[in-house]
C-alpha cells in the first residue's frame, strides 16, 4: 500500500480476465450454482407482484396523471384564459378560445369560453400546471383513463370541471394553493410588477408602483 | 380384445393426451420461471390459473392465421405439420409404462411394441425433426427465419452424433436397441444396475445433446428472440404457431422418458415398485413411478433453461465438436475394451470419471493456451494471483 502512494494515481482499472481452472472448465460447478439459485427462489419466493385491478398501485405524490381545472370559492372555473399553459405546451394539445369576463366578475379580464385539452395528444409533463399563473390547471393522480373514440378524450372545460370536481377531496389530489382564492397573478392591481426595460410616463401603474428596472422620466413621453 | 384395437386405443388417447399434457407444461414453465423470478405467473383464469391452458388454446384456435404473401405456401404449411408429426411419431416407441404381465390385459403403454431397432427408430425420426424447422425458415422467405433455420441444421446435425454415439456404448452393454428390452434389464436388478452406474459420462452427454436436438435454452439459438425476433417461426401465427411449440414440448417428453429409461431404470423404485414386488395396482404405481422421473427431468429442463444463459453460436459448435463427441467416442471405446476382455462392469463408472477429469484437464488447458496465444498476453505468476485480488493491476508491477 505505501508502495502505490508513492506513484502516481492511476485513473485507468486494468482487470484480467479470470482464469479458468479444472472446475470452470467442465461448466458443472457453475452450473449447480446456478440452479441452486433459482431453486432458492422456488422454494422461499417472495413476490412483489401487485394483483392491478384488485390492488391500486401506491403512486408517488408527484404522479402526473389527467388533468383538472380548478374552480375558485364562487364555483366558476378558476382559468382567465391567459393562455400561458397553451404556450408553455411542448404537444400543443391546449386550445383555449378566451371571451371578455362579464361585468360582475372584477377580479379578471377574460375566461375560457371554451378550453379543450387532447388527452391523447398530452405527454403529461405537467408544464402547464407550472405556466398557470392562476393555479387553474393540475394534473391529478388519474391514471387508468380510456376511452372508446378519439372524441371521447377531447376534454371540454366541463370534462375537466368534473375531474376537479371528482378529485378535489382525494387526499392525494389537494388544491395546491389557496383553496378557493385566485392566485396571486390575478391579484394584478395590487402586486408590485416587474419593470419593463423601456422608459414609462408617470401615468404608468409601474411608475407609481417602482421595482428595481423602471426608468422614470421623460424620455418615454417625449419620444 | 384383438391387438388393433389395443394399439388404435392406445394411439388415440397418445395423441389425444399429448396437447393436453403440453398445454400443462407450457403452464408449469411459466409458473416455475415466475417462481424464479419472484413473480406470480398466471394466475387469472381459474384457480392459481389452472385454466390458463385452457384459455391459452382457444385463443390459439381462433386466431387469425396469417399466412404472408412472399411465403412458399405449399412448405409453409407443411412445415408445422412436420415438426409435430416427428414428435409424435418419435414417442410411438417410447415404453411410457411398465410393458409386463402386471398390466391388465386392455392396456398397453407403448404404442408399437417389440420393436427391434427402438433407438435407431427414435433418432432417424428425431432427426428428421429438423425439417420442420428448415423448411419452416426457408418457406418464410425472411432473413431471420433463414438464419434461424441455418442454425438449427447446423446445430441439430452436430448435436445428431454424440447423442447417437452416447447411447450407443449403452446398447453395447447391454446388447439389445429395444426400449422395453433396456428397460426390462435395468428393472430386474434393482437399483444397482440403473445404467447410470456405469454409463454417468454418457447420460450426460445424452441429457445434454437431446436438450441441444429439441432446441431448448441453453441451445436455442435457432429461435434467439435477442437476435432473431422468433427465428424460423418469426413469419408463423395461430395454431401453426402453436404447432411447432406442440413439437417442441413432445419433443421435452420423449427426451425425459428416453433418459429415465435409458438411464434411471425406467419404472424401477427401490422398496416400492421393484421386480419382484407383486401387489394389487402395481402396474398404476410403476406408471406413476416412471412418470415422476420423466417430469423431475421436465422439470430440471425448465430450470435450466432459466438458470443457464444462452451459449454463442461457436461455443455452441465447440461443445459439440471439440468435447462431445470426442468424449462420446472415448466412452464408446471404454465400454468396448471392458466388453471385448470382460472387465467388470464398474470399472466403466471409474473410467467414466476419469474421462470426465481428463476433459477438464484438456479444456483447461486449451483455455489457457488460447489466452496465451493474444497479442500482449502477460502470463501472471502464480502466487501473484492472490495479491492481485486486493488492488486490481498494481501486483503486476513488482
Amino acid at each position: 500500500m505505501t508502495e502505490t502512494k508513492a506513484k502516481p494515481k492511476k485513473t485507468v482499472a486494468w482487470v484480467e480476465e479470470p482464469q479458468l481452472g479444472f472446475w470452470e472448465s467442465t461448466f458443472v460447478p457453475a452450473i449447480m450454482k446456478g440452479l441452486k439459485t433459482t431453486l432458492k427462489h422456488v422454494t422461499d419466493r417472495a413476490p412483489v407482484t401487485q394483483q392491478y385491478p384488485e390492488q391500486k398501485p401506491d403512486l408517488p405524490l408527484h404522479y402526473r396523471g389527467v388533468h383538472r381545472l380548478n374552480r375558485d370559492e364562487k364555483d366558476r372555473v378558476k382559468c382567465v384564459a391567459c393562455m400561458m399553459c397553451a404556450t408553455a405546451c411542448p404537444a400543443n394539445c391546449i386550445s383555449i378560445e378566451a371571451q371578455a369576463a362579464p361585468p360582475e366578475w372584477p377580479d379578471r379580464d377574460k375566461f375560457p369560453k371554451s378550453f379543450v385539452l387532447d388527452e391523447l395528444r398530452c405527454i403529461y409533463c405537467g408544464m402547464c400546471e407550472e405556466a398557470c399563473p392562476v393555479d387553474a390547471i393540475e394534473l391529478t393522480h388519474i391514471y387508468d383513463l380510456t376511452g372508446e373514440t378519439r372524441d371521447a378524450l377531447m376534454f371540454d372545460r366541463e370534462k375537466l370541471l368534473s375531474v376537479y370536481d371528482k378529485t378535489k377531496d382525494n387526499p392525494r389530489d389537494p388544491v395546491r394553493t389557496r383553496r378557493g382564492i385566485l392566485g396571486p397573478a390575478a391579484e394584478f392591481a395590487s402586486l408590485p410588477t416587474l419593470g419593463p426595460a423601456t422608459v414609462v410616463p408617470d401615468s404608468d401603474r409601474s411608475a407609481r408602483n417602482p421595482t428595481a428596472g423602471v426608468i422614470k422620466g421623460s424620455l418615454g413621453a417625449n419620444s | 380384445m384383438p391387438e388393433i384395437l389395443i394399439t388404435l386405443l392406445t394411439i388415440g388417447v397418445v395423441v389425444a393426451a399429448i396437447p393436453g399434457v403440453c398445454n400443462y407444461l407450457i403452464l408449469l414453465e411459466r409458473k416455475l420461471s415466475a417462481w424464479m423470478q419472484d413473480r406470480i405467473g398466471p394466475n387469472r383464469v381459474g384457480p392459481m390459473g389452472l385454466f390458463q391452458p385452457l384459455a391459452d388454446g382457444i385463443k390459439l384456435l381462433l386466431k387469425e392465421e396469417v399466412v404472408p404473401p412472399h411465403v412458399d405456401k405449399v412448405l409453409y404449411l407443411l412445415a408445422p405439420a412436420l415438426s409435430v408429426f416427428t414428435a409424435m411419431m418419435a414417442f410411438a416407441v417410447v415404453p411410457f409404462g411398465p410393458v409386463d404381465d402386471s398390466v391388465p390385459g386392455f392396456l398397453r403403454f407403448i404404442i408399437a411394441p417389440n420393436i427391434n431397432i427402438g433407438l435407431i427408430f427414435i433418432f432417424a425420426i428425431t432427426s428428421l425433426g429438423v425439417y420442420g424447422i428448415v423448411l419452416g425458415g426457408w418457406a418464410s422467405n425472411n432473413k431471420y427465419s433463414a438464419l434461424g433455420a441455418m442454425r438449427a441444421s447446423a446445430q441439430v446435425v452436430s448435436y445428431e452424433i454424440p447423442l447417437g454415439m452416447s447411447v450407443l456404448g449403452l446398447a453395447l452393454m447391454s446388447g439389445t436397441l429395444n426400449l422395453e428390452e433396456l428397460m426390462h434389464q435395468q428393472t430386474q436388478g434393482g437399483i444397482m444396475s440403473w445404467n447410470i452406474w456405469f454409463q454417468p459420462l454418457a447420460a450426460i452427454m445424452f441429457f445434454t445433446a437431446s436438450l441441444a436436438e429439441a432446441n431448448r435454452l441453453p441451445f436455442d439459438l435457432a429461435e434467439c428472440e435477442q437476435e432473431l425476433i422468433g427465428g424460423w417461426h418469426t413469419e408463423y401465427s395461430a395454431l401453426k404457431w402453436a404447432l411447432f411449440f406442440l413439437g417442441e414440448y413432445t419433443h421435452m417428453i420423449t427426451i425425459s422418458f428416453l433418459t429415465s429409461i435409458l438411464f434411471l431404470g425406467g419404472w424401477n423404485l427401490p422398496f416400492i415398485a421393484e421386480a419382484t414386488s407383486n401387489y394389487p395396482g402395481v402396474w398404476l404405481v410403476k406408471l406413476l413411478v416412471l412418470f415422476g422421473k420423466a417430469f423431475s427431468f421436465i422439470c430440471l429442463m425448465i430450470m435450466l433453461r432459466w438458470t443457464i444463459p444462452r451459449f454463442r453460436f461457436d461455443q455452441l459448435m465447440e461443445l459439440a465438436w471439440k468435447v462431445m463427441i470426442p468424449l462420446s467416442l472415448a466412452n464408446l471405446v471404454m465400454v468396448m475394451f471392458c466388453m471385448q476382455f470382460g472387465f467388470n462392469r464398474w470399472w466403466l463408472f471409474v473410467g467414466s470419471l476419469g474421462l470426465f477429469a481428463a476433459w477438464g484437464v484438456i479444456s483447461a488447458n486449451l483455455r489457457e493456451a488460447e489466452l496465451a496465444a493474444r497479442p500482449g498476453y502477460v502470463k501472471p505468476k502464480k502466487k501473484a494471483a492472490a495479491v492481485a485480488h486486493g488492488h486490481g493491476h498494481a501486483a503486476g508491477h513488482h
